[in-house]
């Protein structure tokens, strides 16, 4: 194992991304139909001869193309990619050995086609027009890029969260194109409790007086990230979740019940420090995210239920995949449960497939899966290695 | 339960487990440690074998030895597992780690058509010595003290034999070691570790 001072040094480096225009039209899940679309995607590492080690790497809820390296070498930190401390050589997913994929989903706010693309027919941003887009329909805009890449196979596709979702998904609908799934932190479907805290995420946005219908960009065309958005709105949403990611008792050890003042003010400005972090949080993400994209982003999340179409038996609904599969969930993750994850590995197992399943011990809740606890780092590390290439 | 110690020395047992498995089974086995038995099952038996291990060290090393491996309690059951789902369900030398002794011995016949458990014999002579002079046994099949055992059941092969008749369990098969050698004669006083393959009676 690298130390981790190693570790950090292993960076695949400055990065840029590149854009793949696609002018096929994509039917979509509800029905509508794009009349075709752009991706912007990054790539790590070297495709070989025989085109077999390229591995997907799927995004989540707030994710997107840079996964791994920095866009900028003087604020090398800001511009690091999400999943750097997984993505590089010498790093569990080795650039040595994979040719890395990462890619910003359909409906994203970071350059690929979404609500703040123009839409050809009304030559206006699409806002709330951009069609609702699915968990299926993300997997079939990257079996496109996969094409145009030259990839008819994936040696992997791997994701947390969302991103395990759509892992999941690649071993259903393109079985033979994703020889492994590597699903982690994510679950077979939303509980109630999850799409409740997605639907308090929506109404903040909705309710925004600066949401306009989802029109807002076209208030100041001129200048559609920093004038007319429902910051708000976004940033109330963010908060929720924010908070769903995070384990109480990692809050606690953080946080506790810290004052910033030292002693009760009797008013609603910051007092507690879980106040300032979690506003803080919310400034930010208001800053760099789109409303609509997360809009979108909730419903996909809510929609994805594999088991749907299969009276809600999930090993009828797995019984398509053939690829290899690793599974983690994390022990403190109260959003996505190990018991979610436990399901998706019995329904696996129900059908004959091969499959390893690792319970992470780590106190940072449903956010573990971007940290590097050892044990995690450590599994999925001899997972990748022994994917044959 | 851990058993990473009590495994690696209970190796010589798993050419014996290895005869009773047909080409091309469904196993698994439960508290597999670093999965080099189900790696022998794969390569000279061809089975598709699952493990199951609560040690992350030993989860780790499971996939590096190429076996599927589960990170599950056992001590919360196999209630995932659909009846009769494998031909082989194996507990080697990790039943008395086991809290819930005749539910973990019930749930594996109910998931497998058939058995395999093996258990180091508490009342092999030399524990018999240390007892009499009035210590807790260690040795090379309970190689750890009193205070720091992973061990929950102490039990004898007598014992076994005795739950077995008790919950119609019934015994295809068993076979007794000491210090690697088949033991034939009162196995146990002279075992140290006793093989099982068991299937229920109610059928």
């Amino acid at each position: 194992m690298q130390a981790p001072n190693a570790a950090k040094n292993r960076s695949v480096g400055q990065v840029a991304p590149q854009t793949a225009v696609f002018d096929a039209a994509l039917a979509l899940k509800s029905g509508a139909v794009l009349p075709g679309f752009t991706l912007v995607y990054e790539t790590y590492g070297a495709l070989n001869a025989a085109r077999s080690n390229a591995v997907l790497v799927c995004h989540a809820l707030s994710g997107n193309h840079h996964v791994a390296g920095f866009h900028d070498a003087a604020r090398r930190k800001e511009t690091l990619g999400w999943w750097d401390n997984l993505v590089g050589p010498g790093k569990p997913l080795d650039t040595r050995r994979f040719f890395v994929v990462g890619v910003n989903n359909l409906g994203g706010c970071h350059g690929s086609s979404g609500p703040m693309s123009i839409n050809p027919e009304t030559n206006r941003p699409y806002g709330a027009d951009f069609p609702l887009v699915t968990v299926e329909d993300w997997v079939a805009a990257q079996a496109r890029l996969a094409d145009y890449l030259g990839i008819e196979t994936w040696a992997a596709v791997i994701g947390g969260s969302l991103g395990g979702m759509q892992a999941l998904q690649w071993t259903l609908e393109y079985p033979q194109r994703a020889r492994h799934g590597i699903v982690i932190a994510s679950t077979p479907r939303l509980s109630a409790q999850n799409i409740a805290f997605n639907e308090v995420a929506r109404q903040a946005i909705l309710s925004d007086p600066d949401f306009h219908g989802g029109h807002y960009y076209e208030y100041d065309p001129a200048d559609r990230h920093a004038a007319v958005k429902p910051r708000n709105g976004l940033r109330l949403a963010r908060m929720v979740g924010h908070i769903t990611y995070l384990s109480d008792d990692q809050l606690a050890e953080k946080f506790g019940r810290r004052m910033r003042h030292g002693k009760h003010r009797f008013n609603y400005e910051v007092e507690f420090e879980i106040e300032s972090y979690l506003r803080h949080q919310g400034d930010k993400f208001a800053e760099v995210f789109d409303a609509n994209s997360y809009l979108l982003a909730t419903k996909a999340l809510d929609y994805f239920d594999p088991a749907f179409d299969y009276a809600g038996d999930l090993r009828a609904a797995l019984a398509r995949a053939k690829a290899g599969f690793f599974v983690a969930s994390f022990t403190t993750d109260w959003r996505f449960t190990p018991e979610k994850s436990r399901e998706i590995v019995y329904a696996l197992l129900h059908n004959g497939l091969n499959v390893s399943y690792a319970e992470i011990d780590c106190d940072a809740g449903h956010d573990s899966f971007l940290l590097d606890a050892p044990h995690y780092h450590a599994a999925l590390t001899a997972y990748l290695q022994g994917i044959t290439l | 339960m851990s058993s990473t110690s009590t495994r690696m020395q209970g190796r010589f047992d798993f050419t014996h487990i290895a005869r009773w498995i047909t080409p091309g089974e469904r196993v698994l086995d439960l508290g597999c440690g670093d999965g080099a038995l189900l790696r022998l099952l794969a390569e000279t038996r061809k089975i598709h074998g699952y493990g199951v291990e609560l040690d992350p060290v030993n989860v780790t090393a499971c996939i590096r030895n190429g076996v599927n491996v589960l990170q599950f309690d056992l001590e919360r059951g196999l209630s995932g597992f659909p009846d009769r789902s494998f031909d082989h369900v194996i507990m080697s030398l990790s039943l008395q780690t086991v809290r819930h002794t005749v539910p973990i011995l019930q749930e594996m016949l109910r998931v497998g058509r058939e058995a395999v458990v093996s258990f180091p014999n508490f009342a092999y002579r030399p524990h018999r010595e240390a007892i009499a002079v009035g210590r807790m046994p260690v040795s090379r099949h309970l190689p750890h003290q009193w205070f720091d055992s992973p061990n929950v059941r102490f039990f004898t092969i007598a014992d076994f034999e005795i739950l077995c008749a008790d919950e119609r369990i019934e015994i295809i098969e068993s076979m007794n070691f000491a210090e690697g050698k088949l033991v034939e004669k009162d196995p146990n006083l002279n075992a140290e570790v006793a093989l099982y393959r068991i299937r229920g009676k109610a059928r």
